[in-house]
C-alpha cells in the first residue's frame, strides 16, 4: 500500500496478546485515516455507554496517511478513545516526532484493549513488539520516564508516556510525547492510565511507500510555496508562535480574564508574544518536517522546556488574573512533566479562584495549600502540582472545573461545553466562534472549526465578527475541513495557506487515491457526522450543544466587545439546518444514507 | 486632534510599542500608517476602538488605532 502501511496492531493488555490485521482499505478511502477512521473503528468495537475508564474502553493511536511521509508538517498522530471528562468520543492530536516513527516501525495505528494487572509499557522495534514491566517507571514524571526509556532502548526511541496525573486518573489527563509535545484534551491520558499503560516506546526503520514521487514532489513544492509566502505560517508563527495571539485578542476584547468574568486583561503585554520573545524565548522547537516552526523552547530560573502555548499562555494567565510570564511558563513546564491538558488545568484554577472569590470554597478547606486569590502566580504552580499528583484538594480540581463546580452546586461557573473548558476567545465578541463551541463534537475546544481564522484573523477573508450571517456555513465547511485535514496526518495550521484541492492532491500523490478537494471535505463532513452519532450513542443529547449561561445571559461589560452575549438561539437552528439535520439537532437517515453511514 | 497608535510584532522594529500622535486636520488611518513607514500590504488585522477598521477610515479625537501584521495561530 501507500501511504497507509496497511497493518493495525492490537495489543490485549489483559492477556498481553498482540495481533496484527489489515487495515480495511475501503473505510481508510472514506474516512482518510487518523480521526476518521479511528472513530469508525471505536464505534465498530465499543458500545459508546460505556464508562470510558473501564476496560470495555478502546485507546487507539492512530497515523494519517500523510504522517511520516515527506510533505509539509507531515507528523500528526492522533489518540482516539470515549473521553473520560466529556463522555463524548476524544480524537486528541499532537505533533513532534512520535507519530512519524509509529509509521516507519510499520503501523498505521495500535489499538490496546482490556487492562493490564500491572504497569506495563510497550515496545515497537519494527515488526518487534512487546510488553514489558513499567513498575519501575511508575509515578514518574515525564521527563523522567522518557529518559529512563531512551536509556533503556536507545535515544533514537521515540516515547509516548503519561504522567503521575494519567496514572491516578485525573479527567484532564494528557499523553505526552517527546517530552513537551501533549495529546492534551478530553482526559485521554486517563484512560491510558486506567489500562494501567504507562508508556508506548517506538523506533521504526522503514520509509512510508509513496505512490506518485513526481507528483508528490510538485505538489509539495506548490504548498511550501504557499506556506512561505503566507504572512501567517511564512512570518507570525515562525516568528512569534502562538502567543503572538495575546494582544490581538486583548485588542480586540474578547480575551477571557477572571474566568469569563471580563473580556480585556489590563496587563496583557506583559504575557504577549513578544514579551516571550524579548525575555524568555531561547530557540524554536519544530515538530517533524514543519517548514512553519512555531514550537517555542523557553527558559527561566532553573525551568527549561517546550512552550508555552497562546492556550497555556492565557488559561494561566489572563483567566487566573496572573500577569508573571516566567511563572506562567513554569506552571506551562508542570503541566507537562505530571501530564495534564494545560486549558483544562489553567481554567480549573481560573474557576476555582472564582468559587474562592464567592465565598464557595471555604478558607478551611484549603488550609495549608496554596491562596486561591486571583493574580497570585506561585499559587499556578503550586496547585498545578497537585492537581498533576491528584493530592489534596488537588485530586478534587483534578476532575476538572465542571465536577469541581458542580460539588459546590454551580456547574455554571465551569466555563465549559460538555464538561470540558473552553479555550482561550470570549465567543460573546465573536459570533461563529460561539455556534462552534456550542456544537464542537469533543465540547470547548477551538481546533474544530477555528472561526477565529476568519472573523479576527480576516483568513481566509475577513468576516464581521459581530454578524450572524453566514456564521452556520462557515462553521460546517471549518469544522468539515478540519476533520478532513487532522484526518490526512497534517498540521491544522497549514490551512492558513493551503486550501481544499492542495490537501486532496496531497494525498493522492502519497496514497495513488482519487480525491478532489470536495470529496475531501466531504470526507470531513462524513466524519464530524460519525463523531456526533457516537456522542448521541453515549446519551450526548443535543441539549448539551450549549454555551454556559454566563455566555449567553451576562453582556460583556466593557471594552470593545461591550455589550454583547452570544446569539446562540439564533444560530443554533441555522447549524442544524446547515448541516441537514432535523430541528432537534439529530442527523437524519437521508443524510447519514448520503454520506455512506446508513 | 490626538491618537493613540498601537504596534504590534514586527510593526515595532524601529517605532515603538505606543505611539501617542498629534494631527491638526482631519487624518485618515492610511495618512498615519504612511508616516509611520508601514506598507498597506503588512498591515492584516486594523483595529479602531478595537473594532475592524479600514486603512481610508478617519479616527476621531482620542481614538485607538491598533495595527498588527500578518500574524496568527491557536
Amino acid at each position: 500500500m501507500n501511504g497507509y502501511n496497511g497493518t493495525v496492531l492490537r495489543v490485549n493488555l489483559t492477556d498481553g496478546k498482540i495481533t496484527r490485521e489489515a487495515l480495511n482499505q475501503d473505510e481508510a478511502r472514506k474516512f482518510i485515516g487518523g480521526r476518521g477512521l479511528a472513530t469508525k473503528m471505536l464505534m465498530d468495537e465499543i458500545d459508546p455507554k460505556i464508562d470510558a475508564l473501564s476496560p470495555e474502553n478502546k485507546l487507539i493511536f492512530v497515523t494519517g496517511p500523510l504522517t511520516g511521509t515527506p510533505t509539509p508538517t507531515g507528523g500528526r498522530y492522533m489518540v482516539v478513545t470515549k473521553a473520560p471528562l466529556t463522555g463524548t468520543v476524544a480524537s486528541s492530536n499532537s505533533g513532534g516526532y512520535w507519530g512519524a516513527e509509529l509509521k516507519f516501525a510499520g503501523y498505521d495505528a495500535v489499538i490496546f484493549e482490556g487492562k493490564s494487572e500491572k504497569p506495563v509499557y510497550l515496545n515497537i522495534v519494527d515488526d518487534q513488539v512487546e510488553l514489558k514491566d513499567a513498575q519501575p517507571l511508575w509515578g514518574k514524571l515525564v521527563s523522567e520516564a522518557t529518559a529512563q526509556l531512551e536509556e533503556e532502548h536507545g535515544k533514537k526511541a521515540k516515547v509516548a508516556v503519561i504522567g503521575p496525573a494519567g496514572e491516578r486518573l485525573s479527567k484532564i489527563a494528557a499523553i505526552m510525547n517527546d517530552r513537551g509535545r501533549a495529546a492534551g484534551r478530553s482526559g485521554v491520558g486517563a484512560v491510558m492510565g486506567s489500562k494501567n499503560l504507562k508508556a508506548i516506546v517506538v523506533k521504526g526503520s522503514n520509509k512510508v511507500s509513496i505512490a506518485d514521487e513526481a507528483k508528490l514532489k510538485e505538489v509539495f513544492a506548490r504548498c511550501m510555496t504557499k506556506i512561505k509566502e503566507n504572512g501567517v505560517t511564512g512570518q507570525g508563527l515562525p516568528a512569534y508562535g502562538t502567543a503572538v495571539l495575546v494582544n490581538i485578542i486583548n485588542e480586540n476584547g474578547v480575551f477571557p480574564t477572571n474566568n469569563f468574568q471580563e473580556s480585556v486583561f489590563g496587563e496583557a503585554e506583559e504575557i504577549s508574544g513578544e514579551t516571550l520573545a524579548e525575555k524568555y524565548l531561547k530557540k524554536k522547537d519544530p515538530c517533524y518536517r514543519c517548514p512553519i516552526g512555531c514550537g517555542r523552547y523557553c527558559e527561566v530560573d532553573d525551568i527549561k522546556g517546550q512552550g508555552p502555548e497562546y492556550e497555556t499562555i492565557w488559561a494561566y494567565g489572563s483567566d487566573c488574573g496572573v500577569s508573571n510570564l516566567g511563572d506562567i511558563i513554569k506552571a506551562n513546564y508542570w503541566c507537562n512533566e505530571y501530564g495534564l491538558d494545560t486549558i483544562s488545568a489553567g481554567a480549573t484554577i481560573a474557576a476555582a479562584m472564582e468559587l474562592y472569590q464567592k465565598g464557595l470554597i471555604k478558607e478551611e478547606e484549603i488550609t495549608g495549600a496554596p491562596s486561591l486569590e486571583w493574580g497570585n502566580s506561585q499559587a499556578i504552580i503550586d496547585w498545578t502540582k497537585m492537581m498533576g499528583a491528584v493530592e489534596g484538594y488537588g485530586a478534587k480540581m483534578a476532575e476538572g472545573s465542571y465536577r469541581l463546580c458542580e460539588s459546590y452546586g454551580v456547574p455554571e461557573l465551569s466555563m465549559s461545553v460538555k464538561k470540558q473548558e473552553l479555550p482561550a476567545y470570549d465567543p460573546r465578541g465573536i459570533q461563529g466562534q460561539g455556534i462552534q463551541y456550542a456544537t464542537s463534537n469533543r465540547g470547548g475546544c477551538h481546533v474544530r472549526g477555528y472561526m477565529i481564522s476568519p472573523e479576527i484573523l480576516g483568513l481566509p477573508e475577513k468576516l464581521d465578527r459581530f454578524t450572524l450571517d453566514g456564521k452556520a456555513e462557515w462553521s460546517k465547511i471549518f469544522q468539515d475541513f478540519t476533520a478532513a485535514i487532522d484526518s490526512s496526518g497534517l498540521c491544522l495550521f497549514t490551512s492558513f495557506a493551503m486550501g481544499a484541492d492542495d490537501y486532496a492532491d496531497m494525498v493522492n500523490a502519497v496514497c495513488g487515491s482519487d480525491y478532489t478537494g470536495t470529496d475531501f471535505i466531504e470526507a470531513g463532513e462524513r466524519i464530524w457526522n460519525l463523531e456526533k452519532v457516537f456522542n448521541l450513542e453515549a446519551g450526548i443529547d443535543p441539549s448539551q450543544d450549549t454555551l454556559p449561561k454566563r455566555l449567553l445571559e451576562d453582556p460583556i461589560e466593557e471594552g470593545p466587545s461591550k455589550g454583547w452575549v452570544t446569539k446562540l438561539s439564533e444560530l443554533l437552528p441555522q447549524y442544524y439546518s446547515v448541516r441537514g439535520w432535523d430541528e432537534q439537532g439529530i442527523p437524519t437517515d437521508e443524510k447519514l444514507k448520503g454520506l455512506g453511514l446508513k | 486632534m490626538k491618537y493613540t497608535v498601537k504596534l504590534f510584532a514586527t510593526l515595532r522594529e524601529n517605532r515603538g510599542k505606543i505611539l501617542e500622535m498629534e494631527k491638526s486636520g482631519k487624518t485618515s488611518i492610511r495618512e498615519i500608517t504612511e508616516e509611520l513607514g508601514i506598507k498597506a500590504d503588512d498591515v492584516a488585522i486594523l483595529l479602531l476602538n478595537g473594532r475592524d477598521a479600514k486603512l481610508d477610515d478617519y479616527p476621531s479625537d482620542g481614538d485607538t488605532i491598533s495595527i498588527f501584521p500578518p500574524v496568527g495561530g491557536g
